[in-house]
């Protein structure tokens, strides 16, 4: 039926009148349908997995990360009101979903409109890498963050790291994430600090209208102002706690990770050595200590890495295979890296609780240089060897 | 001989579009993402640089003859530093605040990329009157760049145009902020490549 339709329509955007928004329409094609081009010359084998269903399938397994953030806003309101006895579960979903939507929407509209002008401008295919990023990075942001800046921030990001790089697939930076840090250097009273973690404004009659003043700090930001820490094992680890809408829950990331693992699209390695690094740099602080800011130090190791964005920026965010590195080896290192870094800036920099987004955005930086290394050292053995024989 | 033939016009005129010190040659890049934060140091700092380069321009051209070319650079950088150290007294004197907001990048002139390269290129080969006309030009050329950078970065940063509040209250009031991020070197630097994009965009010489 779809087909049909792409069909009836073709003619007018290919010759006809409307020929000029031919780039929109190819767009709309391959993404509800499989394109049906095959190679023109040579061998080569296909699979029907492109970057369009690459990208759908990331977008499914952020899914359950997306849901339970919806119902922990509702949670986290009905929680500051203190009706969390006479609010129902689907309530604090439906505010949830109220608050989320518009963030989500701008951010598509604004992504997609500047994509699908420069596919025209420059007469290319539109480039389906926004898929992702646009349910990203209204992900990783605070809930409280307006939505004029989300739209700053998002043009920022695609144009300057990704459409001056050559769009999709030449970026070296992951384009949601230097979104989140426009925002945290631009507006860093909306980013970080006490009072926009929890949504105040009542929407659509959904939820609780609470005080312009009220205040909830995140776990990491309670341990980088010297308190102890609120939050209990388990809200960690179901994601009730105050953070940025995506990555509190670490059960929901955990279930996003299978997904991706399963469908082959996301690295392990890198995974596993970014959670093996931030371990290891967390019981490194624990046992040293840090004289400039001991209450992060000693957070535990493995609540480090359950806090902040830790588990969704190395489930979602270092695994990007545009901006990682290439090599298998490679990988290890790259991830490993990111795991040090970020816990390191967590403890070493009290201006920054979270260090997940630089560590990441640093390593991105790098991972060509060690994918060059990789290369070159294989290079190196293998001339070697053919010497030797 | 007129004062204002083609050479001399062109002189003048290139480097403010065409030959443009910074979005085309990429000179003086430091002191443009450090100064320009506001408007009004970045005003001083273009029209100190004018003058500098005009002024030593002349000199080195009235020069050219003498200096043994072995010791060229030095003597270069002799009057450079005296004209600096002479527009540095006057800011200190007639716009204290302005030269303390500038603080070492007044005195930094003497490094700027601009000066050397129209002393070496072009003033040890030109008569003085050319000299001065091409000092000025690139002086300007890069004056109205720097000018452009802190019109942006202090509209989007304070919300103000040297120092007068632009943005109304009522719009703080519906929710803008100040855009941090503008105030910060980072920024500059993005602001002058959407300088060089534009520029590129419209001369089609390349």
């Amino acid at each position: 039926m779809l087909k049909k339709i792409f069909d009836t329509l073709r003619p007018t955007f290919t010759e006809g009148k409307l020929s000029a928004f031919r780039s929109v329409f190819d767009g709309f094609e391959t993404f509800a349908l499989v394109p049906n081009t095959t190679s023109k010359s040579g061998v080569s084998i296909h699979d029907s997995i492109d970057s369009k269903r690459i990208m759908s399938m990331v977008v499914i397994a952020l899914m359950p990360a997306l849901l339970v953030g919806m119902y922990n806003i509702g949670y986290q309101n009905a929680l500051a009101a203190g009706a969390l006895a006479t609010t129902s579960c689907w309530s604090m979903f439906l505010f949830g979903l109220a608050v989320m939507l518009p963030k989500i929407i701008v951010s598509y509209l604004v992504g997609l409109g500047i994509e699908f002008v420069v596919a025209q401008w420059k007469h290319e295919e539109i480039q389906e890498g926004y898929l992702v990023t646009g349910m990203l990075i209204p992900m990783i942001v605070p809930v409280g963050t307006p939505l004029w800046m989300l739209a700053v921030a998002v043009a920022f990001s695609v144009i300057f790291a990704k459409e001056i790089f050559g769009g999709t697939g030449m970026n070296i930076f992951n384009p949601a994430l230097i979104a989140r840090a426009f925002l945290f250097f631009a507006y860093p009273t909306t980013m970080s600090g006490d009072a926009v973690w929890v949504a105040k404004d009542q929407f659509l009659g959904l939820g609780h209208q609470l005080p312009d003043t009220f205040t909830c700090a995140t776990p990491l930001g309670e341990a980088g102002a010297g308190m102890e820490i609120t939050t209990d094992m388990a809200s960690m680890f179901t994601g009730l706690m105050p953070g940025s809408i995506g990555e509190t829950s670490v059960i929901a990331i955990a279930v996003g990770a299978f997904i991706l693992l399963w469908a082959g699209i996301a690295s392990w390695r890198t995974m596993v050595s970014v959670f093996v690094g931030g371990a290891l740099m967390a019981m490194l602080f624990n046992s040293t200590g840090c004289a400039s800011n001991p209450a992060v130090a000693q957070i535990p190791w493995f609540e480090h890495l359950m806090l902040g964005g830790f588990c969704f920026g190395a489930v979602f965010m270092a695994t990007d295979p545009v901006t990682s590195c290439r090599t298998e080896k490679g990988k290890y290192i790259y991830g490993f890296l990111i795991g040090v870094l970020a816990i390191a800036i967590r403890v070493l920099n009290p201006g920054y609780p979270e260090g997940m987004m630089l560590a990441i955005l640093f390593m991105n930086m790098f991972a060509p240089l060690i994918d060059y290394f990789y290369v070159s050292n294989n290079i190196n053995r293998r001339a070697k060897r053919a010497k030797q024989q | 001989m007129s004062l204002f033939n083609s050479k001399n016009k062109e002189a003048l005129n290139n480097p403010l579009w065409k030959d443009n010190p910074v979005v085309i040659q990429v000179l003086g890049i430091c002191s443009a993402l450090a100064v320009t934060s506001q408007l009004e140091p970045a005003i001083v700092m273009g029209l100190s640089v004018t003058a500098i380069t005009a002024f030593s321009n002349v000199i080195i051209s009235l020069l050219r003859k003498t200096i043994p070319s072995r010791i060229r650079i030095i003597v270069q950088l002799v009057v450079v530093a005296t004209l600096v150290t002479i527009v540095s007294q006057i800011l200190k004197a007639f716009a204290y605040d302005v030269s303390v907001q500038l603080s070492v990048y007044v005195g930094l002139i003497i490094t700027n990329c601009i000066l050397m390269g129209r002393l070496e290129a072009f003033a040890m080969m030109n008569g003085p009157w050319e000299s001065f006309l091409d000092g000025i030009g690139n002086g300007l050329g890069y004056a109205w760049i720097l000018v452009v950078v802190a019109f942006f970065r202090e509209l989007l940063g304070n919300g103000t145009l040297l120092g007068f509040q632009v943005i109304p209250d009522c719009a703080y009031e519906a929710g803008y902020m100040n855009n941090g991020m503008m105030t910060m070197p980072a920024m500059a630097l993005i602001i002058v490549g959407c300088v060089i994009w534009a520029h590129r965009g419209i001369s089609k010489d390349e």
